[in-house]
């Protein structure tokens, strides 16, 4: 029935600033970053990775009235609207290392765990990260 | 004035995020407030009317989940897991872990199932127990 989930969403306050932490620090690529006038089209991929995108949209007006777009960014800054994204790695800790040195706030160290080594980061705006090096299974 | 409660939010989970990352350590207050750049009962007043309760609460039902996890998924005694996860008494931690889960920490642990397999996260997030009790009546 399906092929692919293709497209996720997650909501940024400001979108320069997210495109500076998500490329910038994380190392995402923008796939598309189009003004269409209503708003501007923004998604970033992981490198190599371009049939999954994310898109980083601003909450505001008139896709919601003010109003609520306050309460939708009232929420996220104490995390609270469920953005997350899981990524992977090969290597769990030096990827840890290396964001922790760009000034990355990690809010949990890499812990060994049944599927891997993880660790978990927040982005600037109150979504949450998961690294996993996932376990190499046979 | 939704722009200062945003700024405020997101302080607020600064602070709790870097409980969750030092969850064994002593409760620092006054270290916290610093780091979110508030007054000590700004921060403790603030953060309870963002979350729901007040920083040492949330600190206790953290390391009390840690506990539970560990309770679970290792073999370690429950004195010493009790010390892990920053009690600093066996006496503190055992009426604090009842007073939460209903349950002492060895009941739990022979009634509890194997491990998650969903990131840590999520389990931190979704076991650390909900109250002190005081919710227990009205959750059914």
């Amino acid at each position: 029935m399906f092929n692919a989930i293709t497209l996720s969403q997650i909501f940024v306050t400001d979108q320069d600033e997210a495109l500076e932490f998500y490329c910038g620090k994380l190392g995402f690529e923008v796939k598309v970053d189009q003004d269409l006038g209503f708003m501007r089209w923004l998604t970033v991929c992981v490198p190599g990775e371009p049939g999954r995108e994310i898109l980083l949209e601003k909450p505001g007006p008139p896709a919601m009235d003010e109003g609520t777009a306050s309460q939708v960014r009232e929420l996220l800054a104490k995390g609270a609207t469920g953005g997350w994204i899981g990524l992977t790695t090969d290597d769990c800790r030096k990827t840890y290392e290396e964001l922790l040195a760009k000034g990355v706030e990690f809010t949990q160290e890499p812990t060994e765990r049944p599927y891997g080594i993880d660790c978990g980061l927040r982005d600037p705006f109150g979504n949450a990260i998961r690294i996993n090096q996932p376990v190499q299974v046979d | 004035m939704s722009r200062a409660v945003e700024e405020s939010n997101r302080r607020m989970l600064r602070a709790r995020d870097a409980m969750d990352r030092a969850f064994a350590q002593p409760l620092d207050v006054a270290a916290l407030a610093r780091l979110v750049h508030v007054s000590e009962a700004h921060f403790i007043r603030t953060f309870r009317a963002t979350f729901g309760e007040t920083p040492h609460r949330y600190l206790q039902r953290r390391r009390v989940e840690r506990s539970m996890f560990m309770l679970r998924e290792t073999q370690q005694s429950v004195t010493s897991i009790c010390f892990a996860v920053g009690f600093t008494s066996l006496g503190t931690f055992s009426r604090t872990f009842r007073e939460i889960v209903g349950q002492s920490p060895s009941e739990y642990r022979r009634g509890a199932g194997g491990s998650v397999a969903a990131p840590t996260c999520f389990a931190m997030a979704w076991t650390r127990p909900s109250s002190f009790g005081e919710a227990r009546g009205v959750a059914g």
